[in-house]
């Protein structure tokens, strides 16, 4: 799609870290303050992990372990203390808003309107950092936004609003809008927090699917374990602002690693797919 | 889909200056002074034909040094006031932002009558001394957009409730210091109070104010144009608009420029003429949709129809006397207001 000769030009500014990398994490670190003269309330410790095109990479951790703040940085919209992070080569906290947008695609936890949209309407928000500041859509445009809506199989969607659909399918529309993009990399903040079993599958699967299909590179933020191991080809395990590993599912989840992070007693046994699964114990057993 | 072409966008400008033509043409009509149709459209006629000479005097000063001037003058304001209006409610993402309702609209009449005051003892060449007072508006526009802005945040976030209180207090506090102001100097030409605190269209300018007036809106307006499709973004969050591609600094930069900028320029020739910018983009975005590439132009189209209206209403109801054309606008104005709030909060 928009990979391609684009990206070749500046071979000076490229580093190659690893042969077939696009997303290269390299000692990344940062601090949070609230003022500067105060000891940080927040830090990120060094963290490193590479990811392929075709490739979804879990980041998982409990609460306040640095998962949000490892995704803002990938984002580029934080600057990192230490380290650098370079999308096919490029530094991503250094690009223009516009060129970041037509790389990385970053999927919220809520999207509020303000004045409710149509579906197609909100879709072909995804093609702004494609066109020039004032401009009408072009057929190109109309085109992708409708293939997006299809990938997600929301295309009887389109002409509905916003604010009439259901939670999940709502989540489906902002990754079409998110696919409108044509992007690299795609981000998501944990995209199945407000949906049901039924479409956390669902919203898993079609992720999967289209890193497949159209080579995106996938970094999805989790709280879920078990549908991580389902889907997840890396996963980042973080703990209180330290990246703890690094590696496929099999290797990453081992009872006494989890119950150490989670802080809370479980089993970890092979799922029907080879896949690793996580059950949680009550504290009664 | 259907989405917006170039065609559509045209047409429906097209409509609202068929309106807008039309009410101004009920404007030159009624007032004090009955015109006749038939009178009117020959005048105009001879008017365009060069034939100045037959036309009746006292009709021609009326229609073309009273009426056309003052409806120029509410075509120019209406449509800065809406802009403006539009604006402030994508950068602030509340619906119910207004000029008057944030306070901008007193704290531009503050600048005014500041610069009012001082151009006396400045000792400027006219030219510049004319600009003074729109000058001075907008930077009190400006300067109350940025209080409002900061105090109306509540842990780094906007909240739509504290802002709004943010510029009640504002305009009250500087409805205070306009009172001031007004009782304590004497000098100079400061205008009356009541032009100031609900707005009026009777004053005269000269021919050169309204070149002025007409290429500020044109740039400033044209300016906010530019970030059309950028606010649509920003309605959903300043983040949100960043991960697609929107320069959020520089939008929020041109934009609260240029909507000062445009409030000041209304203020500073007609005083606080209230609601004007909530109302008009309100209606406006039930008939055209929230996109600000039809949004925008159509609001401005849109307040020029709604001040003209109002101040041919505001002349005519009370004549001979006169209503301030802002008490027209406040009794529309404040209950869709509530109504909206109402709803916001259901």
């Amino acid at each position: 799609m928009s990979s391609g000769p684009a990206f070749a030009r500046n071979a000076s500014d490229t580093v190659r870290s690893s042969a077939d990398a696009r997303l290269s994490v390299e000692q990344v670190s940062y601090a949070y303050s609230a003022n500067p003269s105060q000891a940080p309330l927040f830090t990120l410790e060094a963290t490193s992990f590479q990811a392929k095109p075709g490739e979804v990479v879990a980041i998982l951790g409990p609460n306040a372990s640095g998962k949000s703040t490892l995704l803002k940085l990938i984002t580029g919209a934080l600057a990192p203390l230490s380290g650098r992070i370079l999308l096919n080569g490029f530094v991503t906290h250094s690009l223009t808003p516009r060129t970041r947008a037509q790389r990385i695609a970053v999927v919220q936890q809520e999207s509020v309107l303000l004045f409710p949209s149509r579906v197609w309407e909100f879709v072909l928000q995804g093609r702004h950092a494609h066109g020039r500041s004032l401009r009408f859509e072009s057929d190109d445009d109309l085109l992708i936004a409708k293939n997006a809506l299809a990938q997600v199989r929301a295309a009887d969607l389109s002409d509905r609003s916003m604010d009439q659909i259901s939670g999940g399918e709502k989540q489906r529309v902002i990754l079409a809008r998110a696919l409108a993009q044509q992007p690299l990399l795609l981000l998501l903040d944990e995209p199945t927090l407000h949906l049901d079993i039924a479409a956390q599958v669902d919203l898993l699967h079609t992720l999967r699917r289209l890193a497949a299909e159209n080579r995106y590179t996938v970094v999805v933020v989790t709280h879920e374990l078990n549908l991580a191991a389902e889907y997840a080809d890396q996963v980042v395990l973080m703990q209180r602002g330290r990246c703890l590993r690094v590696g496929p599912p099999s290797s990453i989840y081992q009872r006494e690693l989890l119950e150490q992070v989670f802080q809370t007693p479980l089993t970890v046994e092979l799922g029907p797919s080879g896949r690793p699964r996580v059950t949680v114990l009550s504290d009664r057993q | 889909m259907r989405p917006l072409t170039l065609r559509r966008l045209l047409l429906q400008c097209l409509i609202l200056v068929a309106i807008l033509i039309f009410v101004v043409v009920v404007a030159m009509k009624f007032g004090a002074v009955p015109v006749s149709l038939y009178a009117f459209g020959r005048d105009l006629l001879r008017y365009l034909f060069g034939q100045t000479s037959q036309i009746s005097s006292d009709y021609g000063l009326i229609l073309w040094n009273i009426r056309l001037p003052r409806i120029l003058l509410a075509i120019i304001v209406g449509a800065s006031l809406s802009v403006a209006g539009t604006s402030f409610q994508a950068l602030l993402r509340n619906p119910l932002a207004d000029p008057y309702v944030l306070g901008v609209s007193s704290g531009a009449s503050v600048g005014a009558i500041l610069a009012l005051i001082a151009a006396p003892y400045l000792a400027l060449p006219p030219v510049l001394s004319g600009l003074l007072t729109p000058l001075g508006a907008f930077l009190g526009a400006a300067a109350t957009i940025a209080a409002v802005y900061f105090l109306g945040r509540r842990e780094g976030v906007i909240d739509s409730n504290t802002l709004l209180l943010a510029g009640v207090i504002t305009a009250s506090f500087l409805y205070a210091i306009i009172m001031f102001l007004m009782s304590t100097v004497t000098s100079g030409n400061t205008r009356g109070m009541a032009f100031w605190l609900m707005g009026n269209l009777s004053t005269s300018y000269q021919k050169s104010v309204f070149w002025f007036l007409g290429i500020g809106f044109f740039i400033a307006a044209g300016a906010i144009y530019t970030t059309a499709t950028d606010l649509n973004l920003l309605l959903a969050g300043e983040k949100e608009a960043m991960h697609l591609g929107v320069d959020v600094p520089r939008v929020r930069l041109v934009v609260y420029i240029a909507a000062s900028f445009l409030t000041g320029l209304a203020v500073s020739v007609s005083g606080s003429i209230a609601y004007v910018g909530l109302i008009v983009p309100h209606v406006m975005r039930l008939i055209f949709g929230s996109d600000h590439r039809t949004l925008l132009p159509t609001t401005a189209l849109g307040g020029a129809i709604a001040v003209v209206f109002a101040d041919t209403l505001a002349r005519t109801v009370v004549a001979p006397t006169e209503l301030a054309v802002g008490a027209v606008t406040a009794i529309v104005g404040a209950p869709l207001f509530i109504y909206l709030l109402r709803r916001g909060a259901s």
